[in-house]
Parts: structure tokens; C-alpha cells; sequence
């Protein structure tokens, strides 16, 4: 994106430009400004690069991969160390590549922040705008409901659920979501209430339009993009718990390569190979911090009154 | 809040106690609410989200007039609305049932292993709170600079960090290589049955019993653990307070101090430091009730004897009556701490008692 830019000083002012012509210009325009704001921020690059670096990892992993992740070589490489021939990050138990199992595993790690960013994300904006605009009785009660699962710590709740549902990374990820939705609620209920009462809203049902029409396709859209700062901050977190879950047996199970399922697998010998265990947590703190950065940078660049704080 | 225009005035000095006590009492309405909607949602939970809780029980082999005991104990063939009103009743009462695994009732073991979370989640916060509130006025003081910088990449990590791997981690370099600390648990085996603890809090006890040398072993058992909860704490109280302390060194009452030819330190320390202690007070609550959620992983690391391995422990062996009983003693607590800070934040805070 930034290259076409550079290339031609005339397409910056078009996009600049104080007058835009057409609706595509304008918003042209304003993602081309909240860019110029991230990339300034080498942190957020960063951390978009990470995120960037994962889905290529995980959408090419049967090409990268240079051995199989869940048959290995029990015979001659059981437990090598990192940096032996062929294994660049060392074997575990089975003689299976920590390398490959680990870009197996990014497929994992992505299905589930995607599943939950598509289960949560959407019950928290229904819920949210439906409390803000309706107001009353449906608000209260709603917003309960809301401080309700809020009160509730986050793991344990994934944990109980989980214990009830059983094991498995389906019943993880629906366990994750639904711990996950109270927060993005209630920022979809604070934007709704800051325009519940604007000229647009009124104009719009002036000219007829249902309740269902005007939350649906006039308010919804307005609530996304503080919706997605947050989601994107979330990814972190919501990435640690699948990780416990897994590593205490409830998320995916064996054979799967899930990354926290890795750590538990190698926790017996973490004394003496350290790396088994070593590798897979390491790799979740490079994801979730490059979700960490990018989700700071993205409140930076899209809200610029909260910068630095 | 006040919407005291001229013609409600005469109105507004009767209606303050009774508008005092409408906040009061809907704040109660809150807390309890909440409290059933915990329980609602465990019970949920327990009962609803199994296909069959009483097969849950027995196993898919049992006979089929076992099975149909066990539903009849369990109230099973009630109506939903009863059995959680039964529910709820024994709930209030302290009643989750017995543990299949230790055959004690739940609450019984609750109590046992409760102060050893508490204790650990203490020690964390402490260390959290002595480093994170340094940190981020430092952060603050000097925005922008390498300090800063450095303290914000530290609480990156500690929000991206798996505790878990951090946990074993550092227990193959203090305890394997370096030797510094003890594990696993909570005290030593030579100790445990010459030690009779009387709060159930370890380095207490051992003081009020003048036993240093037990005292130096329970240390070096909860060091490690707390500090790393104490990191994770630390992450998100260093944030904060720098964010709080931005705030405050923007005031003009800052400007004032330095007009008048304070030292800086002393208002960095003294005055603006003051300032933010109040929401910081909030942030510190919040953060030892995330604690005692985070203690779940780091319990099970360190063999630690607490409600989250003892949680951990009954989900390994599908014994969901202490499974739920531990969720909802985290809730209550959850709940308690965060009525508590709310309360704590309406006293400290001048503006608020109006």
C-alpha cells in the first residue's frame, strides 16, 4: 500500500484532498490517514508483521513444514536438541520436528482467535447496540446479564464450561467465546449511546425506517471500528487461555500440535530438554505480544486522543 | 449528578438522605443480582449442559437402576425451576455436594486449601504492587525516555507471557541450576507434620510461632510462584499508574508546587502521587482478583496446594461438584473484591461523596 503511494505524489493529494469527490475518495482518504498514523508507530509494524508472519505460516504450512507433525522418527531422533541435522528447533518424545509441529500448530492457534472473534464479536454488538438504542427495561436487563458473565473470572468460567462440554478444542473455542462477548457489549452500548439521540438517527426514522432496519445498517457499522481495536487487544488474551486450556488436557487433544498442548506434552522433561516445552511457549509469546502491539497501535492510530496513555 | 437547578432546590436538601439511601439500595440490588446470576450460570453449567448429569456421575456402564437412584438423589426428575431453587438454597447454605475424589463435602476441602491461595495471591500483589507503582511513576516522570520504554516492553511481556511456561521456565533455573528456591509446594516435607498452622497462612504462623528457620523454608517455597503472579500484576499496575501519573503531572496544581519552588521529587512523590493513589487503589484490587484466577495455572506448576489446584485436580478426574463449588467460591470472591474497591473508591475519593 505504501509503495503505490510513494510512487505517485498526485495520488497523495487525491487522497488528502479537503473535497473528496465520491464517497470512495472519502473513505479512501481516511484509511490512508489512520495508515500513515500506524506505520509511524514501529511497534504496531511490528506487531503487524507478526500477525502477518503467523497467517502466512499457517496458510502455507504443508510447504514450509520440512517433516510430518504428528508421525516422527522414533528411532533415531528421539528428543535431539535444537540445531541438530535436519531439526532446527529439536525433536520432542515421539521423534517428531518441533518446527513442523509448531507451523501445524500457528493453523490451530489462528482457527481459534478467528472462531471466537466471529462468535464473541457479533453476540457482543447485537446485544450492545440492541441495550443502547432500546434504552429501558430491555437495556437493564440486557446490561445485567452483561455484568453478570463480567463478574465472572474469565479462565475459571472457560474451565467450568469446558468441564461440563468436555474436552476439545470445539468446545474450548465455544467456552472462550462465550467469556469473551460481555466486554465488546458494552463498548457496542457505550458508541450507540453517544448517537442514539443524533440528527441521522432521527432522519432516518423520520423516513420510515423499523428499529430492526436502523440498528442493523445505521448503527451497527458505527459501533465496528472501536469494536475491532478491541478484539484485536483481546486476540492476546484470548490466546493465552486456549494455550492453559490446552495445557491442561481440555483444549485439543493428542495427537493435535496445539502449542499449549505442547508444553504439557513436554513438561515432564523440561530439566534435562528443556526445548520441548521450551519452544511452543515461546512461540505464543511471539504471537500474542505481536497482537498486543498491533492492537495498541490500532487504538493509536484510529483514536488519537488516547495515544501515550 | 447535580442537576441543581433553582426551582428543585427547596426539594434537593430533603431528598439527599433518601437519594443516598436509593443509591445505596441499588447498589445492594446489584451485588445480589450478580450473585444469582453466578450461581444461575453454574447451575446451568452443572446441570443443563451435561446431556445426563446423573450418567456424569456413575459412568455410561452403571446398571440402569443405579442411574435412576442417582437421578432421584439428585432431584434430577424435578422440574427445572425447582431443582434450582434446591440448587440455590444448599448453595446459600454452603452446601456443593461431595467431592468424589477426596469424599469430603466440597466446602470442607474449600476451607483447607482456600488460605494457601489467599497467601499466594497476597505475596504476589505485594510484589507487584512495591515494583509496578515505582515503575510506572518513573515511566511517567520520564515519557519517552529509554525508562520508559523499557517498563512498557516489560508489560507487554507480562501480558503476552504464558504464566505456565514462564513458571517452568524459571523453575528449571532457580530450582534445578541455581538452587535458590524450594518445591514443590508449600513447605518442606520435614516440616509439614512438626508445623501446625493456626491462620493457615504459613509465613504468619510461622512468625507468631517464632519459628525462623520454618519461616525462611516457607519463603523460599512461595517466592518463586509469587513472583511470578507478582509479574503478571505487575504488568498491568505499571500501565496504569503511569497512565494515572501522566494525568496528574498535566494538572495545574503541579505547576503551582513547582512555582513555589518544591522539589520535584517531592512533588512527583508527594503530591501527584497522592493524587493517583486513589483510582490506583481500584486497579490494585482488581488485579489481586485477577490473581486468584491466575493462581489456577500457577498452582498447578508448582504442585502449590491451593483451590486452583484443587480445582485442576477434580476437572483431571470429571469431579464437577467441586469443580463448580471452587468456580463459585472465585466468583464470590471476584465479586466481593470488586464491591469492596467500588466502596473503597466512593471513601477516598472527595468528589464522589458529595
Amino acid at each position: 500500500m505504501s509503495g503505490t503511494v510513494n510512487s505517485s505524489p498526485s495520488l497523495r493529494e487525491w487522497l488528502l484532498s479537503d473535497r473528496p469527490a465520491s464517497r470512495r475518495q472519502a473513505r479512501l482518504g481516511r484509511a490512508y490517514v489512520i495508515w500513515r498514523r500506524f506505520s509511524e508507530n514501529r511497534l504496531a509494524l511490528a506487531g503487524l508483521l507478526i500477525i502477518l508472519g503467523l497467517i502466512v505460516v499457517a496458510v502455507f504450512a504443508g510447504q514450509l513444514a520440512p517433516h510430518d507433525p504428528t508421525q516422527g522418527d522414533l528411532r533415531y531422533a528421539r528428543l535431539l536438541p535444537p540445531g541438530a541435522e535436519g531439526y532446527i528447533l529439536g525433536t520432542d518424545d515421539q521423534g517428531r520436528d518441533i518446527l513442523s509441529r509448531l507451523i501445524y500448530g500457528s493453523r490451530l492457534t489462528l482457527m481459534v482467535i478467528i472462531l471466537v472473534a466471529i462468535i464473541a464479536a457479533p453476540i457482543g454488538l447485537l446485544v450492545g447496540t440492541v441495550a443502547g438504542y432500546a434504552g429501558g427495561w430491555v437495556d437493564a436487563v440486557l446490561m445485567r446479564i452483561t455484568d453478570i458473565f463480567l463478574a465472572f473470572p474469565k479462565l475459571v468460567l472457560a474451565l467450568a464450561l469446558v468441564a461440563a462440554l468436555g474436552p476439545g478444542i470445539e468446545n474450548a473455542i465455544l467456552a472462550i467465546a462465550i467469556t469473551s462477548w460481555p466486554p465488546y457489549a458494552r463498548i457496542a452500548r457505550a458508541e450507540t449511546m453517544t448517537f442514539r439521540n443524533s440528527d441521522f438517527i432521527h432522519a432516518v426514522k423520520l423516513m420510515g425506517a423499523s428499529p430492526i432496519r436502523i440498528v442493523t445498517l445505521h448503527v451497527m457499522p458505527l459501533c465496528t471500528s472501536s469494536l475491532v481495536v478491541r478484539v484485536t487487544l483481546d486476540m492476546a488474551g484470548i490466546i493465552l487461555i486456549a494455550a492453559g486450556l490446552g495445557f491442561l488436557g481440555l483444549g485439543a487433544q493428542p495427537p493435535l500440535p496445539e502449542w499449549g498442548a505442547m508444553i504439557a506434552s513436554g513438561r515432564r522433561f523440561i530439566l534435562d530438554q528443556w526445548w520441548v516445552a521450551g519452544m511452543p511457549g515461546f512461540a505464543i509469546l511471539v504471537v500474542s505480544l505481536g497482537f498486543n502491539l498491533l492492537g495498541d497501535g490500532l487504538r493509536d492510530a484510529l483514536d488519537p486522543k488516547e495515544a501515550g496513555q | 449528578m447535580s442537576t441543581a437547578t433553582p426551582i428543585v432546590k427547596g426539594r434537593h436538601g430533603r431528598s439527599r438522605a433518601s437519594r443516598r439511601l436509593w443509591s445505596v439500595l441499588g447498589f445492594l440490588v446489584t451485588v445480589v443480582t450478580t450473585f444469582l446470576g453466578l450461581l444461575a450460570i453454574t447451575f446451568f453449567i452443572g446441570r443443563v449442559v451435561p446431556i445426563d448429569p446423573a450418567l456424569a456421575i456413575v459412568g455410561d456402564r452403571a446398571p440402569a437402576h443405579v442411574v435412576e437412584r442417582v437421578r432421584e438423589e439428585l432431584g434430577l426428575n424435578l422440574p427445572l425451576w425447582q431443582q434450582f431453587f434446591i440448587y440455590l438454597k444448599q448453595a446459600l447454605t454452603g452446601d456443593f455436594g461431595t467431592s468424589v475424589l477426596t469424599t469430603h463435602p466440597v466446602m470442607e476441602d474449600i476451607k483447607r486449601v482456600f488460605p494457601a491461595t489467599v497467601e499466594l495471591a497476597t505475596v504476589g500483589t505485594i510484589i507487584g504492587a512495591m515494583f509496578g507503582v515505582p515503575l510506572g511513576v518513573l515511566a511517567a516522570v520520564k515519557r519517552g525516555s529509554l525508562i520508559d520504554q523499557l517498563v512498557r516492553l516489560i508489560g507487554l511481556i507480562g501480558y503476552s507471557v504464558p504464566i505456565f511456561w514462564l513458571g517452568l521456565l524459571s523453575l528449571v533455573f532457580f530450582y534445578a541450576k541455581l538452587q535458590w528456591v524450594a518445591f514443590p509446594g508449600r513447605i518442606d516435607i520435614v516440616y509439614e507434620y512438626t508445623f501446625t498452622p493456626v491462620t493457615g497462612f504459613f509465613l504468619i504462623d510461622a512468625i507468631m510461632q517464632g519459628e525462623w528457620e520454618i519461616f525462611w523454608d516457607v519463603f523460599r517455597h512461595i517466592i518463586l510462584p509469587a513472583s511470578l503472579l507478582g509479574y503478571v500484576s505487575l504488568a498491568y499496575i505499571s500501565r496504569m499508574t503511569r497512565s494515572f501519573m501522566l494525568n496528574e503531572l498535566s494538572q495545574e496544581y503541579v505547576i503551582a508546587a513547582r512555582a513555589k519552588g518544591l522539589s520535584e521529587a517531592r512533588i512527583i512523590w508527594f503530591h501527584a502521587l497522592r493524587n493517583a493513589a486513589v483510582p490506583l487503589i481500584t486497579v490494585i484490587a482488581l488485579s489481586y482478583a485477577s490473581l486468584l484466577e491466575g493462581s489456577v495455572l500457577t498452582e498447578t506448576i508448582f504442585s502449590w496446594p491451593g483451590l486452583g489446584l484443587y480445582i485442576t485436580n477434580s476437572l483431571q478426574n470429571a469431579d464437577m461438584n467441586a469443580v463448580l463449588g471452587g468456580t463459585i467460591i472465585i466468583g464470590a470472591v471476584f465479586i466481593g473484591i470488586n464491591v469492596l474497591s467500588d466502596i473503597l473508591y466512593r471513601l477516598l475519593d472527595p468528589r464522589t461523596s458529595r
